[in-house]
């Protein structure tokens, strides 16, 4: 992780330290740090003065802007009712087998976090998936165990 | 601006400014169309939807108060379309809402409950919504937070960020599990609050309260062991009243004393004789920093801030910990007061400090914080045992039963009950300056300020930062360094106004020598601990009715206070002395801004 004191410091030289500046710094902290700690928020309210109340407040209201310490590859599975109709619960079994957490957890060594999310607007695919940034469509147990597998083996 | 639109009400035509709500609209024509999100003092949300009207030629209702009137609207604001939806719009808030009403501290002045019973809202159309296990943060000295009974409305979050500069609350999460809550879900006493209260005038509910101490008073009061001495702020007697029966603006200075003393407490003393003391302690550290500046060229905090409320107070440790030094040593007369109580009062008559139970009965929520700084114990004991806000005294003289109307005036008891006319104004923002003028000329030149009958006007009033600018002239000799000067002077009140101050003071830009800082909008009167509602017209006539009680002191300058002069002869010895050092000053420290 990178030292959050400086990484802020970087981030609002790049985004200025308005108000507006908020979501991008949240997001380029997500990026490196994987989730927005206490002292990263408290950081960002000193960067821009702007209390810690109103920080924690926007970062709460994101599903994506996590105030929970997550892994380094966030899996969120879509739970919306198409993709659920389509079979996410088995491609969530798999993944939970796969990793030996539950959703909702992290595993030790902090690379995975398995989690659930709202619509990603993939319905006609599903069910589906993000691994960070990048999506996957039409899952199955099958493809499913490639996929992650591929992450578990050589990324890392 | 120009009156220039016209729209029709009910029927009833009514013309408003540009720019001015549909809910503004009915106001000036007086229909009242029910509103809970909505508050006079801050920005508009819209997000409560009670306040729907129809309005011809549109099939939605639109809210009221989030909509600006339009040349040739035609509103109806109560018809059975209308009046369908705020019942259901009642009914789904309800459904979130812990309705212990027999039980809830601001049942019979709730606004929620009032619109409920108006609208004769079934408690089970909707399922109830409420999550189960919620706890009451009791954590805060001064402010309680029970979220099962919050409606979302966000006039807290809106006073925090408006009014105060804080942003001490925020809305957190999102839909359904969206809640007004804290950094982190962290609990009150954690946080950056400066316990000013306001969120508690401002909300509709019972989900924001100041923390409670009357049962602990009643359990003193009937312990014939304990001593149990109360003194009561200047802007309690001026708004008391209202949550009691009388008029808004109405003084009770007499039945108020006659109130607690038939209550139980064993003397009744009057804060404003602290509030004296603080002008003469504050006066004098005033001179000695100009003396400072202007003939020895000392290194000195000019301008010097006035340190008598205790938001303000907490507000400054927080927001501007390096300019601690301008604050004024003296503590707030309530500390003052629990000071001399244990020490000097009861050196008086002769009772053994440990006994004595000091209460504060105050217009405020912070007043309960300072009274449990671990530094306020000078006296050897915790110097205020406890404050109460008005509302809790209004409690109290209910709980007793007493036909408070109809009370006989009684006077302060002695020994710290006298004061003058100067201490009164402490309510109203402008007081303490004008109080602080009005002795700190007669001190400097040996004549009254140049304004007729005491009365200081361009420093009163509502306006956010107040200046003004006094030329000394023709001084005596002591102070004869001051001679030509024109000192600026500047009032603030309102945590946001004392902020734009602070910030000029920070960035070195600051023209004044003092200047008066309240945390509360309108000062004292408009506090935290005050009767709900407070608005400006409220505000207004509180402080008219502080200044009618100055202009009806007999004495209205606190150096010429018979009690103060005693003090100081027997007791003090003299201003800033080591007495006063020692139990009537207090030291500041940094916390953390964010």
């Amino acid at each position: 992780m990178a030292e959050v004191k400086e990484l802020v410091k970087e981030l609002s030289g790049k985004y200025g330290n308005k108000r507006e500046s908020l979501i991008p710094i949240l997001q380029g902290i997500i990026d490196r740090n994987y989730y927005l700690s206490k002292e990263a928020m408290l950081e960002v309210a000193r960067e821009l003065d702007v209390s810690a109340a109103e920080i924690y407040g926007t970062a709460s209201f994101y599903s994506f802007l996590d105030t929970e310490a997550k892994g380094k590859y966030k899996i969120r599975v879509c739970k919306s009712i198409t993709c659920d109709m389509k079979g996410k619960n088995s491609v969530v079994a798999t993944m939970e087998g796969m990793l030996k957490i539950k959703v909702g957890e992290t595993t030790q060594d902090e690379r995975f976090s398995l989690l659930e999310t709202n619509c990603i607007g993939l319905c006609d695919e599903g069910p589906a998936m993000l691994i960070n940034d990048e999506c996957f469509t039409k899952l199955t147990p099958e493809k499913v165990r490639t996929i992650l597998g591929d992450y578990v083996r050589n990324k890392f | 601006m120009a009156n220039n639109i016209t729209l029709t009400i009910d029927g009833t035509k009514v013309t408003v400014d540009q720019g001015q709500s549909i809910l503004d609209a009915a106001k000036k024509v007086d229909i009242r169309i029910p509103t809970l999100c909505h508050h006079e003092d801050l920005c508009v949300a819209g997000n409560c939807r009670v306040c729907v009207v129809e309005m011809e030629g549109r099939n939605n209702l639109i809210p009221s108060c989030a909509t600006p009137a339009e040349e040739g609207m035609e509103i109806i604001t109560s018809s059975p379309k209308v009046r369908r939806a705020r019942k259901d719009i009642m009914a789904l808030l309800v459904s979130e809402h812990n309705t212990q009403c027999t039980t809830c501290y601001r049942s019979t002045n709730c606004e929620l409950q009032d619109l409920a019973a108006e609208y004769n809202v079934d408690n089970n159309m909707y399922l109830s919504v409420l999550k189960p296990n919620g706890t009451i943060d009791k954590s805060s000295w001064s402010v309680e937070k029970d979220d099962s009974k919050c409606i979302r409305c966000q006039r807290c979050v809106r006073t925090c960020a408006e009014i105060q500069h804080v942003n001490a609350l925020a809305v957190t999460e999102r839909g359904r599990d969206m809640k007004v809550s804290t950094f982190m879900h962290l609990p009150m006493n954690e946080i950056v609050c400066t316990n000013c209260g306001q969120c508690i005038t401002h909300c509709p509910t019972g989900a924001l309260t100041e923390r409670r101490y009357y049962d602990e008073i009643w359990e003193a009061i009937d312990d014939p062991e304990k001593h149990v001495v109360i003194n009561t702020a200047p802007s309690v007697r001026v708004a008391l009243g209202e949550t009691l029966g009388f008029k808004v603006g109405e003084r009770v200075t007499g039945k108020m004393v006659t109130a607690l003393k038939k209550i139980g407490f064993d003397s009744v003393l009057d804060t404003d004789f602290t509030a004296d003391l603080t002008i003469i302690e504050e006066a004098n550290e005033l001179l000695v920093r100009l003396k400072k500046a202007f003939v020895t060229k000392e290194e000195v905090a000019l301008p010097m801030i006035t340190s008598c409320s205790p938001g303000w107070v907490k507000f400054i440790e927080h927001m501007y910990p390096d300019h601690l030094a301008h604050l004024s040593t003296c503590k707030s007369p309530q500390q003052m007061f629990g000071a001399l109580t244990k020490t000097y009062y009861a050196e008086k008559i002769g009772v053994d400090p440990s006994k004595i139970v000091s209460v504060a009965g105050m217009p405020c929520a912070a007043k309960k914080f300072e009274a449990n700084r671990p530094e306020m114990r000078d006296s050897g004991f915790q110097d205020v045992d406890a404050g109460l806000t008005t509302r809790e005294l209004g409690h109290m003289i209910k709980q007793s039963g007493l036909d408070f109307l109809d009370l006989e005036d009684s006077d302060f008891d002695s020994h710290m009950g006298e004061s003058t006319g100067a201490a009164v104004i402490f309510g109203a923002t402008g007081g303490v300056m004008e109080a602080a003028l009005r002795t700190a000329y007669v001190v400097i030149t040996g004549r009254n300020v140049p304004f007729e009958n005491l009365n200081i006007t361009p420093i009163r009033g509502m306006e956010s930062i107040k200046e003004a600018t006094i030329k000394f002239e023709n001084c005596v000799s002591e102070y004869s360094f001051l001679e030509g000067v024109e000192a600026k002077f500047a009032i603030a009140h309102g945590l946001t106004n004392a902020r734009t101050i602070m910030d000029q003071i920070a960035r070195g830009e600051s023209p004044y020598v003092f200047i008066e800082i309240m945390a509360c909008p309108g000062g004292c009167i408009g506090g935290g601990g005050q009767p709900i509602p407070t608005n400006n017209e409220i505000r207004l006539q509180r402080i008219k009715a502080i200044y009618d009680e100055d202009m009806g002191k007999p004495i209205r300058m606190s150096h010429e206070n018979p009690e103060i002069k005693k003090i100081y002869q027997e007791f003090l010895k003299e201003p800033l002395g080591e007495k006063s050092h020692h139990l009537l000053h207090t030291k500041y420290r940094k916390r953390k801004r964010y």
